[in-house]
């Protein structure tokens, strides 16, 4: 067995730095987490729970075995983008069980801007969508919404990844056999009113839920009709006489109890397939974390710190361990499940690269999902490097990232920059989730870096021109472009943009990965066809 | 040689008495009445036999059948334990008539005994000191007031007939004489069928004592010491001890030689005991003779050490006693409860119904449980109600006392209301533990023995929501297909979630009480299956709970009492109160064909209020539950559409 020795002194003031460093971080994701719950306030939760409704996080609660975990997804979601608060963009997603089977979770908050979905409302909602495509999971809408924010309908309404789309995925899910459930506990109005009706099986709240294409404002006016919102789309209407719902419920908890036995119906199987062992914790505490990652983010560290708090027993059986050392790859169980790591320890080199694409091979040949735990500043640059064809090596490690069908994870531990992010599996390579520490930063290469080139492009124009260029003037130019990189970069803007699934707190990310781990075995493990290798 | 035993009762006695029997290399054979055919007594024994029928008349009290079971099984003797038909001559008699040895005194002895007033002017002729009363045949008032009269007040009237507290009444002054004397007599007439009663000096804090005897059919009688049998409800015995706390040798010796004199007087054979009232000056009094063994023989055989089934079973052969009265021993203290079901809030009605958890203390060193029941069990309104007999010894009273408090709490029963808390208080109470023992123990500290049932607060249901949590097992089921299922972190990490503290919301239920989402957080809370413990830290405190799972349900021990703990279900909720309503709507259009009932009728649940014919069939509308008509809002004939209100009814209070 190979056990990772922890090399690290908790004794030393660098250590103390970097704990404290961390521990600030992660208590400000933990203040601003604990204020995104709060939803739009409590004079909005109050007037909701007047009514007799529960509120969105307790309809989950009240929805999930008693106990169940919740990976909630994009807790940031709009977090400082509107220049008005939109809690989680007032829609909560994550993944929870349902009488023993992971489920999608889809839940609209009333109290925040009554539902009404803003463009990231739609993002999120389409994110979770694809999670649960993916995974095969299967999908229950909690639907309480007014519909699309209409002063914004040009960014929810018409293009490829809006509001349709909603209903796109909802019919061809549903022909893939994942299960779509709605249950209806509020307003469902207009477009809103297909996701009830898209379903599977749809449940309605009386005198609390109402189903319609248009509402009774929108009757009156087309064609002077007078009708009552119960009248017109009520849980009466839709149970007893149209059909469009398929269970009455008296009150939300009775309607979520009625949603848990649709799932207890579903003769759910998860399909991959994995030889997974009794998992056993690392052998080191995860708070570690905090002191292991330096609060300078300029200086290194050896990722198998990090490989061994997240992996079962510490154990890590390494690939290739002399060579390509600025990647390392290895087999690991986590919370029981085999793993095939890929973290970074450097910049990549031609060397790291190729080991990193022979690695994946091996995973994908063997059905076992990957990790990614990144934390890349780039490929190496140099007309030495250049010349060694470290754009072809570094294609093979895309192409393979690109190609691999086994599940993928990511996790940016710390920088993400240029092609190192897609070379790690950034966003766009698929990974089944991808998750930021909070000390993360991303972007297309470094806030110095994008200055650095600026400055040198400005010294050429002036040399050109024979103007002088000033160390005033330069330090005018870096200025705002540092700001820019450091406020886009951040991992709450990222997060904010569903550019991942979620800022997390490190010691968390053992327990986040094995519950993404263990849900992505809803949809079964496909093999692996790769496309051509530049060699 | 008895070599096949027929016991003739049912329940612990009669699975005591086997106990004995198998270790004797007897054959049992059992009786039972059609609903105890799965109990243990039937289980345990070697052959079982059915009586047919519930109720004691319509099986357990069947002589016939019972002596045509014994023929059948090949039985030599009959065991009749206690109560049914132990003390029956005529089931005696009938035993001897036809060859079987039954296993108790002779027809004579019981018939000597059986009516209070001639065993008492047979005892007052053997010399044994009685309480003075009046036990004459003359039954009318001046009689029993001239009596009272010169016995002195208090007096106690008595059924003579009697037993079990029935008929019996104190009198304080004349003047209530007469009001006491009918009612007491209406009593008896009703119980026994026999109003003729007896006076008594009502002793003033009296102290039931009993003496065991034992004799055989060779003229030898001997004394197996006493008990203590004074913590009493309305003359139910409810904890015996023995020996009596603080009786001197010599008072031992008196009443010992008191009772084998008053078993001789009566050419008794077997076991018996002599029941006395000891008064504060140390006086005694003959009450009665119980010619059979008793409930409380156990604690006897631990301070003697000795077997009284089997020895019952060797004077029944024939067998001389195996002690004389120099040998027989007195070691140490025993204690024993009476584990009744009953409701000790409400009058102590006996309570039935089924035990969905019933767990006896573990067996140990000067531990005895002595029951017939298992879990699953129902306890039947048919039979007497006492479940289990728990029996401590110790070196000490003390010993036996703390002993018997720890089993008490460690035995576990729910779904049948029983007096399990009362029993521990009545041990855990300061004058019990000083032995402060007389007849008026139970009344004098009702307060501390019977208080007002506790409400459930935040805190029980809070800490039910983690046993919940932590202790069900699958409190989520897993889906099946991953090689992970069964080591999931999705059943691992219980209530996690990402950036936020763990915390869950359960809706349970406790019987009629519920609680909506109380929101648990269970770090740093855990349990443990083997020990079925649960332990729960909140701030610097953590306690230790008692949990038991059964059947798919929880249970919890909480302030000395056991819950069951279910998920509230909004399902079967909905629907029960929709039977509530919907049974009285019109289901379907159809017409009323008739209606079976008028406005201000009363009915029980399920009567037929109305018949409707629709799609050529018909349908009854009935009562959801008992209740009194309010309205009727159709007639016969008449057409109605689905969902009409027919019939409005009054539910009972």
């Amino acid at each position: 067995m190979s056990i990772l020795n922890s090399q690290i002194n908790r004794n030393t003031p660098e250590y103390a730095i970097n704990c404290s460093a961390m521990q600030a971080l992660v208590s400000d994701l933990h203040r601003l987490l604990a204020h995104v719950v709060e939803g739009g306030g409590t004079k909005a939760q109050e007037r909701h729970l007047s009514r007799g409704k529960l509120l969105p996080r307790q309809r989950i609660d009240a929805l999930l075995d008693p106990g169940s975990p919740f990976l909630e997804i994009g807790q940031l979601t709009a977090h400082d983008v509107y220049g008005e608060e939109v809690p989680a963009a007032g829609l909560i997603t994550g993944i929870g069980r349902v009488e023993g089977i992971e489920c999608m979770i889809v839940a609209n908050d009333a109290t925040v801007k009554g539902g009404s979905y803003y463009p990231l409302t739609v993002k999120k909602h389409l994110r979770a969508q694809t999670i649960a495509q993916q995974n095969r999971l299967p999908c229950i809408y909690l639907v309480d919404s007014g519909g699309a924010n209409l002063p914004r309908q040009d960014e929810v309404f018409p293009d490829r990844e809006h509001f349709g789309r909603i209903f796109f995925n909802q019919a061809n899910m549903s022909a893939q056999g994942i299960p779509q459930i709605a249950v209806v506990m509020g307003s469902c109005t207009a477009g809103g009113a297909y996701v009830p009706a898209m379903a599977d099986e749809a449940i309605m709240v009386r005198n609390q839920a109402t189903i319609f294409l248009a509402g009774p404002p929108l009757v009156k006016a087309a064609t002077g009709e007078v009708v009552s919102a119960e009248d017109l789309g009520g849980a009466d209407v839709h149970c007893k006489t149209s059909g469009v719902a398929d269970h009455y419920a008296e009150n939300d908890e009775h309607a979520l109890a009625l949603a848990r036995r649709c799932v207890a119906n579903l003769n759910w199987r998860k399909q991959g397939e994995l030889n997974c062992r009794v998992p056993i914790s690392p052998r080191y505490a995860n708070e570690e974390l905090y002191g292991i990652i330096p609060a300078d983010a300029k200086q290194p560290f050896d990722v198998r710190e990090v490989i061994a708090r997240l992996v079962d027993d510490s154990q890590f059986d390494e690939f290739k361990a002399l060579y390509g050392t600025t990647l390392v790859c290895g087999f690991a169980h986590l919370h029981g499940h085999p793993v095939a790591i890929l973290a970074n320890n450097g910049i990549l080199f031609a060397e790291s690269a190729q080991k990193g694409a022979h690695f994946i091979e091996l995973a994908c040949q063997r059905g076992i999902p990957l990790l990614f735990l990144q934390n890349i500043t780039g490929f190496m640059v140099g007309q030495k490097y250049e010349a060694g064809g470290i754009a072809k090596h570094g294609a093979k490690l895309v192409t393979a990232v690109a190609c691999a069908q086994v599940p993928k994870f990511t996790v940016i531990i710390g920088g993400s920059f240029g092609a190192g992010n897609y070379g790690m599996c950034g966003r766009a390579y698929d990974p089944r989730f991808l998750w930021m520490w909070p000390n993360a930063r991303i972007s297309v290469m470094g806030g110095e870096q994008a200055a650095g080139v600026l400055v040198q492009v400005k010294h050429e124009q002036a040399e050109r021109t024979g103007e002088t260029f000033s160390v005033e003037q330069e330090q005018a130019l870096r200025k705002p472009i540092l700001d820019q990189y450091e406020r886009q970069g951040h991992p709450y803007y990222s997060s904010a943009r569903l550019w991942d699934d979620g800022v997390i707190d490190p010691a968390q990310t053992r327990d986040i990965l094995g519950l993404a781990i263990s849900a992505a075995l809803n949809a079964p493990i496909l093999p692996t066809r790769f496309g051509v290798f530049r060699m | 040689m008895i070599n096949t035993l027929l016991i003739a009762n049912r329940g612990e006695i009669a699975c005591r008495i086997m106990r004995t029997a198998r270790e004797m290399g007897i054959t049992t054979v059992a009786v039972h009445s059609d609903i105890d055919r799965q109990a243990q007594h039937v289980l345990q024994a070697d052959i079982a036999i059915g009586l047919g029928g519930a109720k004691p008349a319509d099986s357990y009290l069947l002589v016939d059948k019972i002596l045509a079971a014994a023929h059948a099984s090949g039985a030599q003797a009959i065991h009749p334990g206690y109560g049914f038909l132990s003390e029956n001559a005529g089931f005696a008699r009938a035993c001897e008539e036809q060859g079987l040895i039954f296993v108790g005194p002779p027809a004579s002895a019981i018939d000597a005994m059986g009516s209070k007033s001639a065993a008492k002017a047979l005892m007052e002729k053997a010399g044994v000191p009685l309480v003075p009363g009046y036990h004459g045949d003359e039954q009318d008032l001046q009689t029993f007031v001239t009596a009272a009269e010169r016995i002195g007040y208090p007096v106690l009237l008595k059924a003579t007939a009697g037993g079990g507290g029935k008929g019996m009444k104190v009198v304080e002054r004349e003047v209530d004489m007469a009001e006491a004397l009918a009612s007491a007599q209406r009593e008896a007439q009703s119980s026994f069928g026999d109003a003729r009663m007896l006076v008594e000096k009502y002793v003033l804090q009296p102290r039931h004592v009993e003496i065991q005897v034992f004799a055989d059919q060779h003229g030898n009688a001997v004394y197996l010491n006493e008990r203590d049998c004074s913590i009493q409800r309305r003359h139910q015995k409810v904890v015996e001890e023995a020996p009596a706390p603080g009786l001197s040798p010599e008072l031992r010796k008196a009443m010992g030689d008191a009772a084998v004199k008053a078993a001789q007087a009566i050419g008794y054979v077997g076991a018996g005991t002599v029941e006395f009232l000891l008064d504060a000056r140390g006086e005694f009094f003959f009450m009665e003779m119980n010619t059979r063994l008793q409930v409380e023989h156990p604690v006897t055989e631990a301070i003697t050490g000795q077997d009284l089934v089997a020895w019952q079973l060797r004077v029944a052969q024939g067998e001389k006693l195996p002690l004389t009265q120099e040998q027989v021993p007195l070691k140490g203290h025993a204690i024993e409860v009476r584990l009744y079901a009953e409701d000790t809030d409400n009058d102590f009605l006996p309570a039935s119904g089924t035990l969905q958890l019933y767990r006896e203390p573990p067996a140990g060193e000067g531990r005895r449980v002595d029951s017939g029941v298992t879990e699953g069990d129902v306890v039947s309104p048919f039979y007497d109600p006492m479940i289990a007999k728990l029996i401590a010894w110790g070196e000490t009273r003390e010993e036996a006392r703390l002993s018997l408090l720890a089993m008490l709490r460690e035995t576990v029963v729910v779904g049948v209301q029983t007096n399990l808390k009362f029993l521990t208080r009545i041990l855990a109470h300061p004058a019990f533990a000083q032995a402060e023992l007389d007849t008026g123990f139970i009344p004098r500290h009702t307060e501390k023995l019977l208080p007002a049932p506790e409400a459930l607060d935040e805190q029980f249901w809070r800490t039910a929501a983690k046993a919940w949590l932590l202790a069900m097992p699958g409190a989520s089921s897993v889906a099946p297909g991953s090689g992970a299922a069964q080591t999931s972190p999705w059943t691992d990490l219980t209530s996690w979630r990402a950036g936020l503290p763990a915390q869950s919301r359960l809706h349970l239920r406790c019987g009629e009480l519920d609680q909506p989402f109380p929101a648990v957080d269970v770090t740093g809370c855990s349990y443990c299956p083997t020990t079925q413990t649960l332990l729960i830290t909140e701030g610097q405190q953590t306690r230790l709970h008692h949990v038991l799972i059964s059947h798919g349900a929880l249970y919890l021990q909480w302030r000395d009492s056991w819950h069951r703990i279910d998920r509230f279900d909004p399902i079967a909720e909905v629907n029960h109160s929709h039977q509530h309503a919907g049974g009285l709507q019109a289901p379907m259009n159809g017409s009323v064909v008739r209606v079976m009932v008028e406005p201000g009728q009363q009915v029980e649940a399920g009567a037929v209020l109305l018949v409707l014919e629709a799609m050529k069939m018909e349908h009854s509308i009935r009562a959801a539950e008992a209740g009194t008509v309010k309205a009727i809002f159709c007639a016969e004939g008449e057409l109605i559409a689905e969902g009409t209100l027919l019939v409005e009814m009054e539910e009972a209070q």
